[in-house]
């Protein structure tokens, strides 16, 4: 309150009195939270539950690293392995990577960078989290009727015809959760076309939100070819329709195209968001505009629309024709080119910066360590006759846990630092959140790189049993994971100490020039009191930059154009 | 076991993968080596109260930057694509007269057909320097035959046919395994890949206790399945002569026109009614059950030879 009353002078803080002072004093029921309409408290579900789903969806793949210090395992039956690592999948996808920056930072923050009060339909947002918890329960109820062994890619005749797990409930999980990316990517599109404030300008916008809007648009187009792919698989499996089945003119490859067309555009579900937040942060922590704002939002848009055509890439052995895997392959190297072209402009907006280490930074500097790993492995990959060799092996494992993990939960995590003090209205411990950075970015690596050595040397992946000359590798990956396992729960502890003990924040501690700043920490429930209006584009670092420290000399000479 | 046996080039073919491998991994290292350089040089230069220039760029060369380093990331993509696709295309063009070798997969073994008629499980013998091309199925799930020496996998779809062909020109012992998760024991599907030189593998096949080769136990087949109660000149029941059939083009009832493969051989024994020939009508049973997996690699192999002999007395095609 005190804080409140004290930074009175933001332009676009409230300026009348109200009963409560933020959107978390509207209400301490239970009801309160769970019939919210408040896209901020839906934001807060939403992270409160892709938090559990993260650490039982971890808990699976330590127990898998533990296992595989022994060559022949030790502790582990096979079905029990198998359905460790296909659990691990179907969580760590579904119901954490894709909805973990849009449900929670996308939810929170979209409505307040363009001067909005709620995202479009605010009930639409509420039935979405509902929908998360019913295909969350479905996958809880999987876990406890013993599991499913189809790998999270669900193939045939494998998970019609063979697999004896619980399929058919995992995948209807998966397929109600896929409805809840749905409603989230209809809000957000509709919210970003028609609440932005005057002002708000398409290029003004601030890049998390075009990556929220282009997220959006490739949820709305790619889950439903998801959702239809598990329904053939029910189909077959539960009523013996067969789709799939070669033996009567079926086609099994078939479900790999439907499946991975959806699949490949969900790499970029979990990557475009977290483009979006480091931006806003190597923005902040550069005290620069992002270089090259036009191209950042072109390429976005590219990695979009190219996202979309270049599934047959995971096919270069399944079966499929020459001619098509070459199209592919030519089509995944273009893909590539606008997320290089990012990386080099996020380098370039720290080209004569200021730039500041606190946790949020020294994540997305880690963002951008894998990115660039994941995303240079991506190029052996798209090569034909590289993935020929390497497809199905470790190789394959540690390149994307290294672009879509390593960079989505380093994003994740930046993100979660930076807005911490807008969300909660407390500060983190910097030091511990500085030293739980910098050990995920090294366990991150310690873990992964040796899979890309030993997936060279021909380790093939899903395997419960290797032979010992991989042993060496397996045990430095199982020791990274420890380390990540630290690095892990750190931030759950001195964030949830925070939570209750951390020291009020104020209502911009980075100094940053986005709007959702330029309201109370944390907001009150109506975001802004009067509509905000924007006359200037976004990361005015240099004019409207405030210092970082009072007294220390503005390093910026010539201002901004 | 040895890492050699996983890791050894054993082809022409693995060689030149391996030569792409390396200049990726040169080309990402200097990438790498670019991007951490400039990271590392911007964090201390620029780092927060430093007493070093601080301005604008000039709106211009923002501009040319961006374009440069476009077109650059563009060129090198290109670059190594077509690097590596010429690569593969080179490898296309199936060898012709190659040594068929059948392969069955299934949970969770191997079993490889020689056309000497010799069998094996779970090992695969091959001569060196000879053209290879393995026609491979499966029984129940997908599986995927890898030859890490060779740097080579492929799917194995059940009820469809795959093909993998090679070269290997290093004498040795090597690993093959299963590379498509297929259920419980995928681990421990797998086996040796051997390469013997041609007299070796000319020893070894004479070697077998399966004496007769594929053709000849696939013509005992055909007869005691009652294939050659119809399926003769001159037979009461009006069926397709197979002699010269494998290779050629067939007009079906329903207008299409197919290559007779593998695929459509064994299509035609297992599920008659799909492709009807043109002028006869839809009255072969299924021989579905009837006829194993082993069974039909035996039959497809008579029915080819069958086309071998006519095609060699100058039958029309």
């Amino acid at each position: 309150m005190t804080e409140v009353a004290t930074d009175m002078t933001l332009p676009f803080a409230p300026v009348e009195e109200t009963g409560a002072a933020s959107y978390l004093d509207e209400g301490h029921t239970i009801m309160s939270w769970l019939a919210t309409t408040d896209h901020k408290r839906i934001a807060i579900l939403y992270a409160v539950s892709i938090t559990i789903f993260f650490f039982i969806g971890g808990a699976a793949i330590a127990l898998v690293r533990l296992e595989l210090i022994e060559p022949h395992g030790w502790f582990l039956t096979s079905d029990a392995y198998n359905r460790l690592f296909t659990l691990h999948g179907i969580i760590m996808v579904w119901f954490f990577l894709v909805p973990s920056i849009p449900a929670t930072m996308g939810n929170f923050l979209l409505p307040l960078m363009i001067g909005a009060r709620d995202v479009a339909f605010p009930r639409l947002n509420l039935l979405s989290w509902y929908l998360y918890v019913i295909g969350a329960a479905f996958t809880v109820y999987v876990v406890i009727a013993g599991g499913v062994d189809t790998g999270w890619t669900f193939y045939p005749p494998l998970s019609s015809n063979y697999a004896n797990g619980q399929v058919v409930a995992a995948a209807a999980g998966v397929f109600v959760v896929g409805f809840s990316s749905i409603a989230t990517g209809v809000n957000f599109i509709v919210t970003t076309h028609m609440l932005r404030a005057p002002g708000m300008t398409w290029f003004r916008l601030p890049l998390f939100c075009w990556s929220m809007y282009t997220v959006s648009l490739v949820m709305v187009l790619a889950t439903p070819v998801l959702a239809m792919s598990l329904l053939l698989i029910v189909a077959e499996r539960a009523f013996g329709l067969p789709v799939f089945d070669a033996a009567h003119g079926g086609d099994p490859v078939l479900f790999q195209h439907i499946f991975w067309f959806y699949s490949h555009p969900a790499v970029y579900i979990m990557i475009l968001p977290a483009m979006g937040v480091v931006s806003e942060i190597f923005a902040c922590f550069a005290r620069r505009q992002v270089f090259g704002y036009a191209f950042m939002v072109y390429a976005l848009l590219a990695i979009a629309v190219i996202g979309f055509m270049v599934w047959g890439h995971h096919m270069f052995v399944a079966g499929q024709s020459q001619l098509a895997n070459l199209v592919f392959s030519f089509l995944s190297f273009m893909v590539a080119v606008p997320s290089a072209i990012k990386v080099f402009n996020w380098i370039a907006t720290m080209y004569r910066g200021q730039i500041g280490f606190e946790a949020p930074m020294l994540y997305a500097l880690g963002f951008l360590g894998l990115f660039t790993i994941g995303g240079l492995t991506g190029l052996f990959l798209a090569s034909v006759p590289i993935d020929v060799a390497t497809t199905d092996s470790y190789f394959v494992v540690a390149h994307f846990h290294t672009i879509m993990v390593g960079g989505t939960v380093s994003a994740f995590m930046a993100g979660i630092h930076y807005w911490w003090p807008k969300v909660t209205g407390r500060l983190y411990h910097e030091f511990f959140a500085q030293f739980a950075a910098i050990t995920m970015f090294l366990g991150f690596n310690v873990t992964f790189l040796p899979q890309f050595v030993m997936g060279w040397q021909g380790m093939p992946r899903r395997y419960h049993t290797y032979p010992e000359v991989f042993q060496v590798w397996h045990v430095i990956s199982s020791l990274g994971a420890g380390i990540l396992v630290v690095a892990y729960t750190l931030p759950l502890i001195y964030l949830g100490w925070s939570l209750f003990r951390g020291e009020r924040a104020s209502d911009n501690p980075w100094h940053a020039t986005g709007l959702e700043w330029q309201t109370p920490s944390p907001p009150p429930k109506e975001n802004f009191h009067h509509v905000p209006v924007i006359d200037a584009e976004p990361y005015m670092y240099h004019e409207t930059g405030h210092p970082r420290e009072p007294g220390e000399p503005t390093p910026v000479r010539e201002q901004g154009e | 076991m040895s890492l050699a046996e996983w890791t050894t080039a054993a082809s022409d073919y693995a060689e030149r993968i391996d030569n792409i491998f390396w200049l990726l991994c040169t080309v990402s290292g200097l990438i790498l080596l670019l991007v951490m350089a400039l990271v590392i040089t911007f964090v201390i230069r620029y780092r927060r109260g430093s007493q070093v220039e601080r301005g604008e760029l000039p709106p211009s060369l923002k501009h040319e930057v961006e374009i440069g380093w476009t077109a650059a990331t563009l060129f090198l993509f290109l670059f190594i694509f077509w690097w590596a696709a010429s690569a593969e295309l080179a490898a296309l063009s199936p060898p012709r007269n190659a040594l068929e070798i059948h392969v069955v997969a299934k949970q969770w073994m191997w079993r490889f057909q020689h056309p000497g008629g010799a069998r094996e499980i779970d090992t695969l013998h091959v001569p060196a320097d000879t053209a290879v091309r393995l026609a491979m199925t499966s029984e129940d799930v997908i599986h995927d035959l890898y030859l890490p020496a060779l740097r080579l996998k492929q799917d194995i779809l059940p009820d469809r046919y795959t093909y993998l062909s090679f070269t290997a020109t290093k004498p040795g012992t090597y690993y093959l395994t299963c590379a498509e998760f297929c259920g419980t024991d995928h681990s421990r599907m797998g086996g040796k890949f051997v390469v013997l030189s041609p007299a070796e593998y000319a020893r070894w096949t004479a070697a077998q206790p399966e004496g007769d080769d594929l053709a000849h136990q696939g013509e005992a087949l055909f007869r005691t399945l009652g294939c050659s109660g119809c399926h003769t000149p001159g037979s009461s029941v009006h069926a397709p002569d197979l002699r010269g059939v494998y290779g050629r083009l067939v007009h079906l009832s329903d207008g299409r026109t197919v290559t007779a493969d593998e695929a459509y051989l064994r299509d035609s024994i297992l599920l008659p009614n799909k492709d009807v020939v043109a002028g006869f009508s839809p009255i072969m049973p299924s021989f579905k059950g009837v006829a194993t997996e082993a069974d039909l690699v035996k039959l497809i192999a008579y029915l080819k030879s069958l086309s071998a002999s006519a095609s060699r007395q100058g039958a029309p095609p």
